[in-house]
């Protein structure tokens, strides 16, 4: 889109002002008339049965209504996809109460009573008498001969063996250890390397490592962490005239109707959803949270509102946890730098419940990122009794990133390549390959790629020779360094709908089904409708945030999709609108339609013209597919729905996008590093930070270098201090409070750290525009990581996070002290 | 009894508006009676339902509790006083500022402006095991859950553990240690005056308790003696986060030369103990030394001595030492946020 007045331009999303001054309303900040209040009953030990439950002490005080028991949800609902295809739920998933919890922290059952006081001293007043059961919280514990399980049927998810030409069974719990052998390089603290889940390569791996002039054999350890969202998991629900209203916050207006329809087994027309802001999600939240169906259970239950108010400890359980992963790193190098061969082998921890791809997923982007000429990817994903993992910013690819930007900084050292260089070397370009062959032999690509224009912006902006020319300098007990690091993760999807309507007032009213978690692309996306449409951003009203308000079918906010995605289904709508106005100028002014154009608030031609207010009243007259009494038949039948009830108010753009993509989706971040080291206390600082991010056009230049300075901050999280700890006798959480597991306040970074972007246009999507949220933070956590090793050298660090301990005590003994192998230390 | 975190139990709230007041209720409600100074320790137990009170003594409204002034010579300070009143006073700027700085790196700003100078001397033991309410010996049990093989015991003790590995957290206490300053004990009826020092609690004398504050007792002043004013000071406090962290390992020092020569000596050093220890033995073996680089390095020696590491903990060991050797040889001041 060329010379834009709103793409690309700044501007005061609608949402702002009530976020800053306090008047928005999350979940739990909504009370309703005789409202009661939930405590959850978590589980106290790792793994274990429920023998039996004592409940009448807590049912004879005053004050208490309800008590829900696992046995009383309904149960799993299987899923229908759009395509008619039905998913078999799994009898062995994530549910919002259990009698055989399988973390500590697990919910095991709630009471709802009239305030939380007499709620907790309920709980309080409840036995409950639990079988425990064997359990495991370290993954490579549970791989070894003799390791426990973390569920009776094992510590693997699988696939039973299938009769040639049948299709595989549904998903199972089976038992996969690795023998004695596969663990003897484990005394050296390299990582065992047994059978496999997943395995993929292309190229000659055999050869490439026999013509390099350089081979490095890293094993490297990223912690887990929480997600910290500063809203927790509260929810309100109450039924009227047989629907349920929930306040929830989530990552999906919309797409969160269907999951908590199927969780309650319910008619998704019967579930209206509010959820106008939402506390930060990061992955976790992306269709909501099972646990929203106790307060709406307990409401039906007690026949009364019902909140259940999360607790920052009920949070780091339920809120699930970004897998930790070991991983080992196989690479050759041609003296030049050029990546020849890289073999990754990866172990994902997990929690009992569903399998997170993290493990699994990461060999893709570390393909597309360095370009190696032959690569091998191995990975397995171990079951723990340990909180629900879940998505978090950069699945996958912040972890394998994390384990291979390190060999790559080492390489560079070692051949005497600026590290900058190295990358450019290795960078993709263009439609760049990524992943194994499929099928029919063919490799994906990207849609486009400009990370060395990204590397060359950041160079120019850091300062980098400047820099790097007083990096590893000595002054008193202070060293610097300086580190760069590139990122890289999937940045769109496609084929949703927009709807919007012109109205005889002359206003664009617009329809979004965005969720509201902090990115601002629930308003961003809908200002390519304005520019399109040609009307001022005053004169454009939003519906965001309510089912009840008629949105159409929208991507989740996850994966960094949904600016790419939700730019290009306004692009259908508005195009849709912008017709329509244009044939019925054409019929009420005379002429084609083609001869017409929109602008200005004005429909013109060979005829004269007409005002958007003269065309959506002519709309309504004319009727049909112009009001939204005809609906396009591709559209999503739960935008039919919205477009439906919409219909008769004005000029309707309805459309679903089926714009052409040639290429997957994927956005670059290039990140730049200063520390300064103290080498007599091992603490360091961020001196300085710059991105410059590689994601198309920038839609609204704000928000975006808000995701890209806020990721960074995310990844340099991993490299600071946060994790969690836990303690593997007991199998309990150590770090249960935010002062224990450390996240990274705003006076950890520096102040004036920089962003920028290339915002080159994708050629693959019309708008130009991918998504941002991702790629950062790899780039935040590697370009720290590099600076440590530029400023002190290899052999510091075996795992991340590197806080000071682990740089004091490889400096007292020149060599790494960290132990890579033992999880949650 | 299922365990439930995060709602502060019910319990009776007084307000008194004089340390009589105060000293009336303490002495009529002896032993169940939990004073509540800024409340960024006390909440954290109450709200976890860890440890519970049926009487709650808040200070907040005792004006004589608050506020610095000077006190032959020297300073005193209320108890309630905030730590952000103290790093800001221009008294103890100029002529404690060790104490300004230690004040100014506690925690975060906010807890700062919550926080108080006794609080902060008062506070209990951060170990995550203890403070998750686990039955250790520390909360009257029969064993210490941080030492044991799978025990994940980074931020513990290396000097003086009995049983117990947790430590003193409190980044004001190796400062005032450090200053001979004097703690004003009142109860009904008695004050009594001890020595900063003296004012800890190490487990082989109670296991249970981090200062000797007896129930019916009340902090209400911290007196600096003029001893140590203008001395050349060294403050530092190693952390993992540049804010809201409590220290790995910090050091306090006060040092006053003659000619090139160290005349005399405090160095307390914090975060290594269950109590903040004063490093008498390397202030003597310091005084009369030059003050160079040697002698920094022979106290660094001497100040681990004895140290014993947990499995995650030996970095203290090099820190504490590297901590001492500065305290002695000075530097550029530490950041403060």
């Amino acid at each position: 889109m060329a010379d834009t007045k709103l793409v690309g331009q700044n501007y005061v999303t609608p949402d702002l002002l009530a976020k800053v001054t306090g008047r928005a309303k999350y979940a739990e900040d909504f009370r309703a008339e005789g409202m009661l209040f939930a405590k959850l009953l978590l589980s106290p030990i790792p793994h274990g049965r429920v023998r039996s439950v004592d409940t009448s002490a807590a049912e004879a005080m005053p004050g208490v209504r309800a008590i829900l028991r696992a046995s009383e949800l309904p149960a799993p609902a299987d899923t229908v996809t759009d395509l008619g295809e039905t998913i078999r739920a799994n009898p062995k998933a994530e549910r919002a109460l259990t009698d055989e919890p399988v973390y500590a922290g697990e919910a095991i059952l709630a009471v709802a009573a009239v305030d939380e006081e007499t709620a907790a001293a309920a709980i309080e007043a409840i036995r409950v008498d639990f079988e425990p059961l064997p359990f495991v919280v370290d993954p490579l514990t549970a791989l070894r001969p003799d390791g426990p399980n973390p569920r009776a049927e094992g510590n693997v998810w699988g696939r039973p063996a299938a009769a040639p030409g049948t299709p595989p069974g549904p998903l199972e719990i089976q038992e996969l250890k690795w023998s004695d052998a596969d663990f003897a390089e484990s005394e050296q603290g390299k990582l065992p390397m047994g059978k496999p889940q997943v395995e993929w390569s292309y190229g000659d791996l055999d050869a490439g490592f026999r013509n390099a002039a350089l081979v490095l054999d890293e094993t490297f350890y990223v912690s887990n962490n929480q997600h910290h969202v500063l809203e927790p998991r509260s929810a309100l629900a109450y039924w009227q005239n047989g629907k349920l209203y929930m306040h929830s916050g989530t990552q999906s207006a919309v797409q969160t109707v269907a999951s908590i329809a199927r969780w309650l087994r319910l008619d998704q027309k019967d579930v209206v959803l509010i959820t106008e802001y939402t506390g930060g999600g990061f992955g976790s939240r992306a269709t909501g949270s099972v646990q929203c169906m106790i307060p709406a259970l307990l409401s039906k239950k007690a026949n009364a509102p019902v909140l259940m108010r999360i607790t920052r400890e009920e949070e780091n359980y339920i809120g699930g946890i970004r897998p930790a992963v070991h991983g080992r790193v196989k690479a050759g190098f041609a003296k030049d730098g050029r990546l020849l061969a890289l073999d990754l082998y990866t172990i994902g921890e997990n929690s009992a419940y569903e399998a997170q791809g993290d493990a699994a997923s990461g060999g893709r982007f570390v393909s597309l990122l360095y370009q190696p000429e032959a690569m091998r990817s191995r990975a397995i994903t171990v079951l723990t009794n340990t909180p629900p993992r879940r998505a978090q910013s950069q699945p996958g690819g912040l972890q394998a990133i994390m384990i291979v930007e390190p060999v790559i900084a080492k390489a560079a050292r070692q051949l005497g390549i600026d590290q900058v260089e190295m990358r450019r070397i290795n960078a993709p370009v263009g439609k760049a390959k990524l992943g194994p062959a499929n099928a029919q032999g063919q490799r994906g690509y990207a849609t486009s790629a400009f990370v060395r224009e990204a590397l060359d912006r950041g160079k120019e902006i850091f300062g980098w020779d400047a820099r790097k020319a007083r990096s590893g300098q000595r002054v008193g007990s202070k060293v610097r360094g300086v580190g760069v690091a590139v990122s890289t993760f999937v940045a769109g999807s496609t084929g949703f709908d927009g709807l919007l309507v012109i109205k005889p007032d002359g206003k664009l009213y617009v329809q979004s089904g965005v969720g509201n978690l902090g990115t601002e692309s629930v308003f961003d996306v809908h200002r390519v409708a304005a520019e399109m449409i040609g009307v001022p951003w005053e004169k454009v009203a939003i519906a965001w945030g309510d089912t009840s308000q008629h949105l159409p079918w929208t991507c989740v906010s996850g994966g960094s999709q949904t600016t790419h995605a939700m730019t290009r289904a306004a692009h259908a709508a508005a195009s849709d609108a912008i017709a329509k106005a244009k044939e019925i100028a054409a019929r009420a002014l005379g002429g084609g339609p083609e001869a017409y154009r929109v602008a200005g608030e004005r429909v013109s031609g060979p005829g004269g013209s007409l005002t958007l207010a003269q065309v959506a009243e002519r709309a309504i007259q004319m009727g049909g597919k112009y009001d939204g009494h005809e609906l396009p038949e591709d559209i999503n039948k739960f935008t039919a729905t919205s477009a439906q009830a919409l219909a008769g108010q004005g000029l309707m753009g309805v459309a679903r996008d089926t714009y052409p993509r040639d290429g997957t989706s994927f956005s670059f971040v290039a990140g730049f590093a200063e520390v300064e080291v103290d080498v007599e206390t091992g603490q360091y600082h961020l001196v300085d930070y710059t991105a410059v991010g590689d994601s198309g056009t920038i839609v609204h230049p704000r928000a975006y270098g808000g995701q890209v300075l806020g990721r960074s901050i995310l990844g340099m999280s991993h490299t600071l201090a946060l994790k969690t700890v836990y303690d593997q006798h007991y199998g309990l959480s150590l770090t249960q409070r935010m002062y224990q597991s450390r996240p990274p306040t705003i006076l950890d970074v520096p102040r004036n750290m920089k962003w920028d972007a290339v915002n080159i246009p994708d050629p693959e999507t019309p708008v130009g525009a991918r998504g941002i949220g991702e790629p950062p933070v790899a780039a935040g956590a590697c370009a720290i990581l590099n600076a440590l090793s530029d400023a002190l050298g290899d052999d510091i660090y075996r795992r991340a996070p590197v806080t000071l301990d682990s740089i004091l005590m490889a400096l007292e003994h020149g060599r790494p002290m960290q132990d890579p192998l033992t999880a949650h230390i | 009894m299922a365990i439930v975190h995060d709602v502060i139990p019910p319990f009776q709230l007084f307000q008194p508006a004089s340390v009589d007041e105060a000293l009336d209720l303490l002495d009529a409600r002896g032993q169940e009676a939990w004073v509540l100074a800024g409340g960024m320790d006390s909440f954290d137990w109450l709200k976890d339902r860890t440890k519970r009170t049926s009487v709650v003594v808040e200070l907040g409204q005792v004006a004589e509790l608050q506020g610095i002034r000077e006190n032959a010579g020297g300073l005193e300070i209320g108890a309630m006083t905030t730590l952000t009143d103290v790093a800001e006073h221009a008294g103890i700027r100029e002529r404690f500022s060790l104490l300004a700085e230690a004040a100014g790196l506690v925690a975060s700003p906010q807890i700062r402006n919550q926080g108080t100078l006794g609080g902060n001397v008062s506070q209990d033991a951060r170990c995550w095991y203890y403070r998750r309410g686990w039955h250790c010996y520390r909360a009257g049990g029969n064993i210490c859950y941080a030492d044991t093989p799978t025990a994940v015991n980074r931020e513990h003790a290396i000097l003086g553990a009995d049983r117990c590995v947790a430590v003193n957290p409190s980044d004001t206490a190796p400062a005032l240690i450090a200053l001979d300053a004097q703690m004003v004990i009142r109860r009904k009826g008695a004050e009594r005056v001890v020595q900063a020092t003296d004012y800890f609690r190490g487990p082989d004398i109670d296991i249970t308790r981090m200062t000797v504050l007896e129930p019916g007792e009340l902090l209400t002043a911290i007196r600096i003696p003029a001893t140590w004013a203008g001395a050349r000071f060294y403050f530092e406090k190693v952390r993992d986060r540049q804010v809201w962290d409590f220290p790995l390992v910090n050091v306090a020092s006060a040092l006053k030369a003659d000619g090139g020569r160290i005349a005399d000596a405090r160095i307390a050093v914090g975060a290594v103990a269950a109590r903040p220890l004063r490093l008498q033995a390397v202030e003597r073996a310091i005084a009369g030394r030059p003050m160079n680089d040697e002698t920094a390095a022979m106290a660094g020696e001497m100040a681990i001595q004895g140290a014993v590491p947990l499995r995650h903990n030996a970095y203290k060991v090099p820190l504490l030492r590297n901590l001492v050797r500065r305290a002695v040889r000075g530097g550029p001041p530490g950041a403060t946020t």
